[in-house]
């Protein structure tokens, strides 16, 4: 039993043509996730379609359309089971107009995947994707070198796009690289080692995904609990109860600590820290608790409970890099909605700073409109104070959303410089 | 030193339970769809915990397809019992009473579709603004592409193509009168996570899931129940064996499988080492290669 494994969930970026949805077929075939009712559809399609083997990328097609065009459309979610790990992916489609899908599958990974075409080497795409991995601050990426098979298994080729890659990752902030030289429609270091590559020491992908330390993932130095709702029983034994739930964003809370209630600067002590009817010593990220205080507090939602030394910015302007996620652009100095982890308030973009060229990643001033899958710099006005943090030391504090009020869409996608 | 990150299982409750604070926070009028299926107990579980030491503070809302296993809705009156909570019942035979539906024609018949019209009648007359469901994304495919809160138009469909983007772990549950959400708390759990935490939880589920002996006849390469719904073709026969039912559903559609697991050990056991899916015992989901998908865009669960 898998009692203490955890969970790793990472991104796959790259377009049908890398090999995506074949690498994703693989690492699920050769882990043995894949069942055979699947295996058996696919197989039907595949003869159905008139090739020879069987086709591993049919088993990420999802919707009809999807299946019917040979495109992904939408992020779509998988999910397999090692022996040391629980997995989590986010296929997301590699196509220059879903910007907006790789950002909302990138948001929560631990991981992205990077896939280089071994023949094409890096190219614009692969820019675009290695900048939303920083600019999300997925802490680790792993950059597949594919169809390894087609440039004869060439170590001289593979070097090149290291290098390639190593010179766009300079100017962007990621930390944790790695490469991995791949075949994934033969399955040559997916999850078996390849023979054909003997030059390359490292390990297959599927060992590196196992193996690879992601408990420091998490911010454990800043104690923040956003209060999602009051627990209030009013039954017998718990007439006076006042339950604050909500799951621990970052950091550590334990029994006494002393913490202020933010916005409004109360201060108090933890009594206690429940799941359930558990008493429980010490909360931390990502559980999800129910706190209790020793005084008598007016808390409601979108407030946090933060330790006494160490606070959040209680701010009404923020600087935030945004990206636009609907097919209607910004309207200038139009008011949205914007979410704070259980806050909400009003908000009015005052200023576009300056935007990206998504292709060559430079900054361009003077442009303000905000269009769908554009990121820019922007200023931000909320008619109330969120207690922030950056997005850079913190991806629960320091991100955003903001809801068109008209349709009621999640329009952008914030985080919080 | 403690190890200060979680296990899968306790994550992904963590985060279950993240979600059902959210609902309730984000809506006026949430309801649990709950089938007396071990997805839909294990939501109800989650959602104890979640509110504890106060009540689930929303009802579990039933569609009653009148196909039923006995043993579930024994189960379901006293999960209520233990819950404290009200229940609310779509009839599916009412909305064919009412002229709302008909009944399929033909040998393979089920009353599986005529629930969506029961169910958004359902939702609509209890002014639901949040159908909480038990569907996980490993299911099936178009599930796969589901979000956690899962908008739906006012003619209740679900528009795949066009769904809001889904940041981190904000939700938005913004809507307009007559719209609703789906919102999907065990959308990361797939069937063997949930049975280990059934298993770590000791949660109770309706017996039809362990081994049992039972009337049975071989259609559609799975064990179907002998029931009073039952008709039975020309070649087919009527036999006893020892099975259990990996999913549950209408009665006239669950298929068993031959097993011996009659405890939570043996079935944990037994399902990690199964080689073929959970619905494909189902013949709802054979119809098509996007059966699910048509449906779900229709309203269904």
């Amino acid at each position: 039993m898998l009692d203490n494994n955890q969970l790793l969930r990472f991104t796959t970026a790259g377009s049908v043509d890398d090999g995506k949805s074949t690498l994703i077929g693989r690492l699920l075939y050769d882990s043995k996730s894949i069942f055979e009712d699947q295996l058996q559809a696919i197989e039907n399609t595949s003869k159905k379609k008139g090739l020879e083997n069987v086709d591993l990328a049919l088993f990420t097609d999802g919707l009809r359309d999807e299946r019917e065009q040979g495109i992904t459309i939408d992020v779509a979610y998988r999910y397999f089971t090692t022996p040391k790990r629980k997995f989590i992916i986010a296929d997301t489609p590699g196509h220059i107009q879903y910007t907006r899908n790789m950002v909302t599958g990138a948001s929560t990974a631990n991981v992205a995947t990077i896939l280089i075409d071994a023949r094409h080497g890096v190219i614009e795409q692969t820019k675009r994707h290695a900048f939303i991995a920083s600019l999300l601050n997925i802490p680790h990426i792993i950059v597949c070198i594919n169809k390894m098979d087609l440039v004869d298994f060439s170590e001289e080729v593979y070097n090149k796009i290291v290098r390639e890659f190593e010179e766009i990752a300079s100017k962007l902030l990621v930390t944790d690289v790695r490469f991995i030289p791949m075949s994934a429609l033969n399955g040559d270091n997916v999850v078996n080692r390849s023979t054909n590559m003997p030059w390359y020491q490292g390990a297959p992908m599927l060992h590196t995904l196992e193996t690879m330390h992601i408990g420091s993932d998490i911010n454990k130095v800043d104690a923040r609990f956003p209060v999602q709702t009051v627990l209030r029983p009013q039954r017998e034994g718990y007439i006076d109860y006042r339950g604050y739930a909500g799951r621990v964003a970052s950091g550590i809370f334990r029994k006494g600590d002393a913490v202020t209630i933010m916005p409004s600067g109360f201060t108090s002590k933890i009594k206690g820290i429940n799941l359930e009817d558990k008493e429980l010593d010490e909360a931390y990220a990502p559980m999800s608790v129910s706190i209790t205080l020793e005084d008598d507090i007016d808390i409601s939602r979108g407030d946090m409970i933060v330790r006494s030394n160490n606070k959040p910015e209680a701010s009404q302007d923020i600087e935030v890099m945004l990206c636009w996620l609907n097919n209607s652009p910004a309207k200038p100095r139009a008011k949205y909605s914007i979410r704070h982890t259980s806050n909400e308030q009003t908000a009015m973009i005052k200023e576009v700073v300056y935007k990206y060229d998504i292709n060559t990643l430079d900054r361009i001033t003077g442009d303000t409109e905000l269009k769908m899958n554009d990121i820019s710099k922007v200023k931000i006005r909320t008619t109330k104070p969120l207690m922030v943090d950056s997005y850079r030391e913190n991806r629960t504090t320091g991100s955003i959303i903001l809801v068109d009020d008209a349709t009621n869409e999640t329009v952008a996608a914030g985080m919080i410089v | 030193m403690s190890k200060y990150y979680l296990n899968y299982l306790d994550e992904l409750e963590s985060e279950a339970i993240f979600i059902l604070r959210e609902v309730w926070a984000q809506f006026q009028n949430p309801v649990i769809l709950f089938s007396g299926g071990k997805d839909s107990i294990l939501v109800a579980h989650l959602a104890k915990k979640a509110f504890y030491p106060a009540k689930i503070p929303f009802p579990l809302m039933h569609v009653d397809t009148g196909h039923n296993f006995p043993e579930t809705i024994k189960f379901r009156d006293d999960i209520l019992k233990e819950l404290g909570v009200n229940l609310i019942v779509g009839s599916v035979q009412e909305s064919i009473n009412d002229g709302r539906v008909a009944e399929e024609k033909g040998k393979n018949a089920t009353r599986n579709a005529l629930q969506i019209t029961t169910l958004l009648d359902a939702i609509e007359a209890n002014k639901v603004d949040c159908a909480i469901g038990g569907g996980r994304r490993d299911e099936e495919k178009a599930r796969a592409k589901e979000r956690f809160f899962s908008h739906r138009d006012d003619f209740g469909q679900w528009d795949p193509k066009n769904q809001r983007p889904e940041l981190w772990n904000i939700f938005n549950g913004k809507h307009f009168q007559g719209e609703h959400f789906r919102a999907f708390p065990i959308s990361n759990w797939t069937e063997m996570d949930v049975w280990n935490y059934i298993k770590r939880e000791n949660i109770a589920i309706p017996s039809l899931y362990f081994a049992h002996e039972r009337e049975v006849v071989w259609r559609q390469d799975s064990w179907i129940p002998n029931s009073e719904f039952l008709v039975l073709e020309d070649h087919e026969e009527i036999v006893t064996k020892k099975i259990r039912f990996r999913t549950l559903g209408d009665i006239t559609i669950t298929g068993g499988i031959e097993s011996d697991a009659d405890t939570l050990e043996k079935i944990a056991e037994e399902v990690s080492g199964m080689r073929q899916t959970e619905r494909g015992n189902r013949t709802d989901d054979k119809r098509s290669e996007s059966a699910m998908e048509d449906r779900k865009r229709q309203g269904y669960f």
